[in-house]
């Protein structure tokens, strides 16, 4: 059986000094409760950004059209226009494994209904593309394969396009002119919610590619591809066969580079969460330095206190506390310390959290992970940073310590 | 059980105690020879740099001899490691300082208590404190148990101490200066404390340098330069209840004097 008589021991000499045993788990408090924040605000971001790049559908793959450079200058994704309605029907038929392909091209355009007007997005694509970004319609329906065919003049609307130009009617059946061409709105788009740079995703009018094309923006290629494979394991398989088709499409030469891009969603996600990552990296960091700021805390009081100490120290050796005794003692009190100063801590870092979140309107999320790791840590921190004092105590000499003024 | 042996609680045996400080080497104390048989009330006197003190803190078990041979209750301290040391002190020694040395904010029985937290042998929390409570009413302070001792005067903290060096039941008691810090009808009533225990069989040796106080013991022991230059028995004895009630008459007649 394990005696809990040192725990006694230690509990009874912290309690002697209230105080300082409070101002010296402050240190360790926060940073513990830094490390919980922080990680906690990194994981937020973190979760915020995979849930906007799930946002862009299961399984997608986004072919881009390459950039065009003019005198050393990138124009951009998607400038050089080399993506053509021949690669789209090579897309459609050649390429096995993917549950929709659907081509894109952008038009900022001025949109009016009765007296409203606003200036926004237009974009025009396939039939699947509502599909494929896995964006449900709340109201009306999908336009269709015939809508694409004979470029009519047909929209989708987003829900803040909706309520700017509607207000609280339903658009459904009514009319919308884009720039000078009038369509009808056949559904309404669910909410979405900001995209990852902050625009707002519902303040867009999805229309046929061919109308847009002829009717809004003249032009000839396309801005990208969103291809959906049927499921995930297909993914790299349907990658590697759109690269191969785009480039015998393009005749391109064996050794030269690609004038398009295909990327796949998790490549997306995994540039995104680097970023995070590296946020949660850094808060992190910079918290743990906190943290052993914190136990070099415990460190120096626990060498004043055995020096305050020493005909304490003294006295319980003369009644006959082994040196090993001493050292528990000490060695205890430090760990109590830091593992009161831990929860505390974690229970400061819920607080961050919540404030953050309450705040400063951040996502957050505290994981049981860094409670686990700060709670380790802080005790960890209460060995190592204990031990050269405790040992010190416990060297001491009885005569020398009972006599010490 | 067995008939049982009685040893002597001290034996001292051409005891000498070096240090080294640098190159130079002090004989502190110089081939000692010194018996106290169970039952006995030691005086030990003598100047400072007498080597009293280096006599007590082996005597003790604080520090072990660097030649010749110490039984304490039988057991011999020269061959014990540093933590058989403690054991021994826990078990055999109880320990009274000048500067009473108990524990700040700490309660009277918790003080008390000390000692027993270290034993070897495992006490229940409750006896512990049962044993405490016991030890602090054998010096008349059962009632104030929970104090502190900034909350008790003088002699009721060296009475704490008291307390605290008896609740082991050691086989020997002993005070280094008990009354040192103490004024003199106080150091009396310390001293009744310790007549009374010795009269119970409570072996005691108190480390002095006040004549008047080791006039209340039964033997003196005086030390010059490490050696003992005396060690008789005490021919003037005091009684500490006899001088108490003289002090308190005269002090009566003062009053009256006065008003």
């Amino acid at each position: 059986m394990i005696s809990l008589t040192p725990v006694k021991i230690a509990v009874r000499a912290l309690q002697r000094n209230t105080m300082r045993t409070l101002l010296t788990t402050l240190g360790i408090i926060f940073g513990v409760g830094a490390v919980i924040g922080g990680v906690a605000i990194g994981n937020g971001a973190k979760s915020r950004i995979e849930e906007q790049i799930a946002s862009l559908g299961q399984n997608v793959i986004l072919v881009l059209s390459g950039n065009n450079s003019r005198g050393g200058v990138s124009m951009g994704f998607g400038s050089a226009g080399t993506l053509s309605k021949e690669d789209y029907e090579g897309l459609r038929k050649e390429v096995s494994g993917i549950s929709g392909v659907s081509p894109e091209v952008r038009s900022g355009a001025q949109i009016a209904a009765g007296s409203a007007n606003i200036q926004t997005q237009v974009i025009g694509v396939g039939e699947d593309y509502a599909g494929i970004r896995a964006w449900n319609i709340d109201n009306g329906a999908n336009f269709t394969e015939t809508d694409v065919k004979n470029a009519n003049k047909v929209a989708l609307i987003g829900q803040t396009t909706a309520t700017t130009l509607f207000s609280e009617e339903d658009p459904v059946g009514k009319i919308i002119r884009i720039k000078t061409s009038p369509f009808i709105v056949v559904g309404v788009l669910a909410k979405k919610g900001m995209s990852m740079n902050g625009s707002d995703q519902d303040d867009i009018v999805l229309v046929p590619y061919t109308s847009a094309m002829v009717r809004l923006t003249q032009a000839t290629s396309f801005r990208s591809f969103n291809v959906q494979a049927a499921n995930a394991s297909l993914v790299p398989a349907v990658q590697k066969e759109i690269a191969d088709l785009l480039r015998q499409k393009h005749k391109i030469l064996e050794g030269r580079d690609d004038d398009f891009i295909v990327r796949t969603q998790q490549e997306i996600t995994e540039a995104a969460t680097q970023t995070s990552k590296v946020m949660s990296f850094l808060l992190g960091s910079f918290a743990s330095v906190s943290l052993v700021v914190g136990g070099i805390g415990i460190m120096n009081i626990m060498l004043v206190s055995v020096t305050e100490r020493t005909r304490e120290i003294g006295v319980r050796m003369a009644v006959g506390a082994r040196g090993n005794d001493v050292l528990l003692q000490f060695l205890i009190e430090a760990i109590i310390l830091s593992l009161v100063g831990g929860v505390l801590g974690i229970g400061c870092g819920f607080g961050l959290s919540a404030l953050v979140k309450k705040y400063l309107e951040l996502p957050t999320l505290v994981s049981s992970d860094s409670v686990i790791i700060a709670f380790g840590v802080s005790a960890f921190i209460g060995v190592f940073f204990g031990f050269y004092p405790a040992r010190k105590a416990s060297q001491l000499d009885p005569i020398e310590a009972l006599r010490y003024e | 059980m067995a008939q049982t042996v009685m040893h002597p609680v001290v034996k001292l045996e051409k005891f000498t105690k070096t240090y080294f400080t640098g190159e130079v080497e002090v004989q502190a104390v110089k081939g000692v020879n010194l018996t106290i048989e169970p039952g006995e009330f030691v005086a030990i006197m003598g100047a400072s740099g007498s080597g009293k003190s280096t006599m007590m803190n082996s005597i003790g078990c604080l520090d072990r001899p660097t030649s010749g041979t110490y039984l304490l209750d039988g057991v011999n301290v020269g061959g014990l490691d540093r933590d058989e040391l403690a054991d021994l002190r826990n078990s055999k020694i109880g320990f009274v300082f000048q500067g009473f040395n108990l524990l700040s904010r700490t309660s009277a029985v918790e003080n008390v208590e000390l000692p027993l937290l270290y034993a070897r042998k495992k006490i229940s929390g409750f006896d512990q404190r049962e044993r405490a409570q016991q030890s602090l009413e054998m010096v008349g302070l059962g009632q104030r148990y929970d104090h502190h001792p900034s909350q008790l005067s003088g002699g009721q903290q060296q009475r704490v101490a008291i307390a605290r060096a008896l609740v082991n039941r050691p086989a020997l008691l002993l005070a280094d200066e008990p009354t040192g810090n103490l004024d003199s009808q106080t150091s009396i009533e310390i001293m009744n404390i310790f007549q009374e225990l010795n009269r119970k069989g409570m072996t005691i040796v108190m480390v002095t340098h006040e004549l008047d106080i080791a006039n209340y013991t039964l033997r003196t022991v005086v030390m010059r330069d490490g050696r003992i230059v005396t060690d008789e028995p005490v021919k003037n004895r005091l009684d500490a209840t006899t001088e108490l009630i003289r002090l308190k008459e005269e002090q009566q007649a003062i009053k009256l004097a006065s008003s």
